[in-house]
């Protein structure tokens, strides 16, 4: 990823500094990959998150944290100390080079260090500073302490995710979700904030709640209960709903698993399901073929139906069982290539690398080799969340070392 | 159209939205939110129903139909609604005319829709060339498996992330919702965003093609390196594990049960220190073992710990455990219920996360707000979504210039 030709990245030209912490690195990553000159700062030692394995061949180093590599690409690495004066000196001339600060220290940690939006910005009104918090700045729940999994927990995801078997705990998502999240509405908020500069000629600061943020990204568990006090309850691998619905994640003849999502309605949803089994040869096992055959003589059944109709609950049910007599004996791939050229939908439930080595995500172009010269051998990254040709998303470069940078951009 | 916010970021953009569900909709609704004009476009003869939650529940009362669906009506605040029948040459006259004074089109429909109706990248670009197109498809507009189908839920499973949401030896937990359709819709605002800078800088527009099944795969990074550098994948022993925290390693780190029916307690320890103030907390000798101050002794028993931990839980009210230990410093929640985090916490209520907007059929609603606040141009929800075709006489007159008999005409060619 070395090929400095060719157009440049839709950011270019923005220059953002950003203080390195573990939940908005995504966000730094982000305006980077999308091109803009993003510089993090890290304290002298090395910001916490180099310490997070996993660790490149295992070997714990800060050089070698996958969770540093991966949220730090496309940025250039100072180590400034900001409790010092020197280090704050340092920090307020990156500052008055910059077009966003993105930042995600504690409230008042930087004004207790005169390095805070209003004292840096006095005499730069242009300045867009982005501050990414737990809870936002102010207010009664500012000082809470918080980790990804609270933030999920007390944020609502959480509550939504888990097992028919409510004696299993609430699941939190892996990786690092809440993060993720709240760096996303950074970057939305980010280049709100910039679109609105060309128009006003000033900056302004963006506040970021991770935990409003994980508030509103549950769907139906909150948007149901402020419209009808619905309180939604967890299902295995499906909706969590108000009321129990039927499984839609079967376990296939390799172990594997798949999701369903709708069973079949239309007539044509239930050709389809009859020359599917038809063609895998299941025509006299299955033991509902008839239902499916009626299914298409009537054209097939509407959702309406259900409570009027015994005969349209037996076909939909039959439809149901289909997929799952199907689930049963064949590999989960198959069912899902399977079931989608036949224009039903419905998912493998991939692992990450299995998702990675899909097919489809390879010939798009999704894998980026990312050099790691340290080491002699490049890296195979996640590329791009989209396209856009005109101004690619692009890695321009590995996360930095330890004050790599230094001397470059401090003069050191 | 409408009286503009004058302080709203985004005032002065418009978008002509062909978005809808989740996914779409909530990329633009959060562009609306900022000021910008979202002028979304539906089609008369289905009556809006491509979208499937225009009707769906839950609904506010007894009333149903497609003025009716709660998440139709949050999804959509701040927007004005259309109708366009774009069967018909007249509709997509209209269209272009839109398109000729928008700087932005979005769309989520399958990959190829939109260049089966007339309106392929090259088509709207010969209409108003620096225009900024985003579509977010499940699988991208090219590829093998460009043509299969996806909900929210379909894109979680092949992404990668519903498998990593689980407990160990049991089936993948997933997502309860669609995490796609939130995440896919943030993406495609930043794609939108950076898609707007990007042209007013150079002058260029250009076509954006997202895949959401690649947003999502983007979303499990670290995972993916263990994998591309160590060749350790997370389909192995003892994985997923996602209450527990492996990277970075901390202990205690879980879910655990209180007392009460489904009430639950999330402690996470971050380090040594806060492991310590738990331990003075509970105050019990299998606690305060001094051989429990590391976090490698901690890894090592963590089963038992964890047992330890439920035990001292299950008998207590969760939210007195999680007051007692947050005042010790140590991150800790109640797994909140919806009406936990809605009504009953001032985390949500004093960013005013719960704004009330106005629907002309259901009245007043509490919708989502937005998580951000701006300094200077702060956002504002306080209109719910557009009745079908509510604005299409506003939009095409004032906007599009028709006089009222042209609209009156229309309406009655079924172009609108």
């Amino acid at each position: 990823v070395s090929n400095t030709t060719g157009p440049v990245g839709s950011l270019a030209g923005l220059t953002v500094v950003e203080l390195a912490s573990e939940h908005a690195a995504l966000a730094g990553k982000m305006l980077g990959d999308l091109g803009a000159d993003v510089i993090v700062v890290e304290p002298p030692g090395g910001h916490a998150s180099r310490a997070y394995g996993p660790f490149a061949d295992d070997v714990e180093d800060p050089e070698r944290s996958l969770w540093w590599w991966y949220y730090n690409t496309s940025k250039r690495g100072v180590v400034l100390d900001l409790t010092t004066d020197d280090g704050a000196a340092g920090f307020r001339r990156l500052v008055a080079g910059a077009d966003i600060v993105l930042e995600g220290e504690a409230p008042g940690a930087l004004a207790a260090l005169d390095l805070d939006h209003p004292e840096l910005r006095a005499d730069r009104e242009r300045l867009i500073w982005v501050s990414v918090t737990a809870f936002g700045r102010q207010g009664t729940r500012a000082h809470d302490p918080a980790t990804d999994l609270t933030l999920l927990a007390g944020g609502g995801p959480a509550w939504s995710c888990g097992y028919d078997d409510h004696a299993l705990p609430p699941v939190r998502g892996g990786g690092n979700q809440a993060f993720h999240i709240g760096s996303t509405w950074a970057v939305m908020a980010s280049l709100t904030a910039v679109l609105a500069r060309e128009v006003t000629g000033r900056g302004q600061h963006v506040d970021v709640s991770m935990h409003a943020a994980c508030n509103v990204t549950t769907e139906m568990g909150t948007y149901g209960f402020l419209a009808a006090r619905e309180t939604v309850l967890r299902q295995t691998g499906r909706h969590a709903m108000p009321t129990i619905s039927m499984p839609t994640q079967m376990r296939c003849a390799d172990g594997r698993y798949v999701t369903t999502g709708f069973p079949p309605r239309s007539q044509r949803d239930f050709e389809s399901l009859l020359e599917w089994i038809v063609t895998l040869g299941f025509r006299d096992e299955f033991p509902e073929t008839m239902l499916l055959d009626l299914a298409i003589e009537r054209g097939g059944v509407s959702i309406a139906e259900m409570s009027t109709d015994d005969l349209a609950r037996d076909i939909f049910g039959a439809g149901r069982e289909a997929l799952c007599f199907i689930a049963e004996r064949i590999s989960a791939e198959e069912f899902f290539v399977g079931g989608q050229t036949r224009g039903l939908a419905c998912g493998v439930v991939a692992s990450p690398e299995e998702a990675f080595e899909s097919e489809h995500i390879v010939a798009r172009g999704f894998h980026v080799d990312v050099q790691h010269e340290e080491l002699g051998r490049s890296v195979r990254y996640p590329g791009a969340p989209f396209l856009m040709p005109a101004s690619p998303w692009r890695i321009s470069r590995r996360a930095p070392h330890l004050g790599e940078h230094d001397a470059e951009i401090l003069n050191r | 159209v409408s009286p503009e916010r004058a302080r709203g970021a985004l005032s002065h953009l418009r978008i002509c939205d062909l978005s809808g569900q989740l996914a779409g909709a909530g990329a633009t609704r959060f562009l609306a939110a900022v000021g910008a004009q979202v002028i979304r476009v539906e089609d008369p003869v289905r009556q809006g129903t491509w979208d499937i939650v225009r009707g769906a529940g839950p609904f506010v009362d007894d009333r149903r139909g497609i003025e009716f669906g709660s998440g139709f009506n949050n999804h959509n605040v701040e927007k004005l609604g259309i109708t366009l029948n774009l069967r018909t040459e007249r509709g997509k006259q209209l269209l272009r005319a839109l398109v000729a004074v928008s700087d932005v089109v979005t769309e989520n429909f399958a990959a190829g829709v939109m260049a089966r109706m007339g309106f392929s990248y090259d088509e709207l670009r010969a209409i108003k060339p620096d225009i900024v197109y985003v579509s977010n498809s499940g699988f991208g507009a090219w590829g093998p498996t460009s043509s299969f189908k996806t909900w929210g839920p379909i894109v979680q499973a092949v992404s990668g992330l519903t498998f990593s949401s689980g407990l160990p030896e049991q089936p993948p937990a997933g997502w309860g919702f669609s995490y796609m359709d939130h995440m896919g819709a943030d993406i495609m605002a930043v794609a939108i965003l950076a898609g707007l800078v990007h042209r007013n800088r150079t002058g260029e527009g250009q076509w954006i093609d997202m895949s959401c099944t690649e947003a999502g795969t983007t979303l499990v990074g670290p995972d993916l390196l263990d994998y591309t550098v160590n060749g350790r994948p997370l389909r192995r022993q003892g994985q997923p594990d996602s209450n527990h925290s492996h990277a970075p390693l901390r202990v205690p780190h879980g879910i655990y049960p209180s007392g009460g029916d489904d009430n639950w307690v999330a402690i996470a320890c971050r380090d040594d220190d806060d492991w310590k103030r738990m331990a003075a907390l509970i105050d019990e000798p299998w606690a305060t073992d001094p051989r429990n101050d590391t976090l490698a002794e901690r890894a090592s028993v963590q089963e038992a710990l964890d047992a330890r931990i439920a035990e001292w839980t299950r008998t207590r009210d969760r939210f007195a455990v999680a007051e007692s230990l947050r005042a010790a410093g140590v991150p800790a929640t109640v797994v909140a219920r919806p009406e936990d985090r809605i009504d009953h916490d001032p985390g949500t209520s004093e960013w005013g996360l719960w704004p009330t907007a106005h629907h002309t059929e259901m009245g007043d609603v509490r919708v989502d707000g937005i998580p951000v606040h701006f300094s200077e141009t702060d956002w504002e929800i306080t209109r719910g979504g557009p009745c079908l075709g509510e604005h299409t006489h506003q939009v095409l007159s004032e906007l599009l210039g028709l006089d009222d008999a042209e609209i009156e005409q229309l309406a009655e060619d079924g172009i609108t």
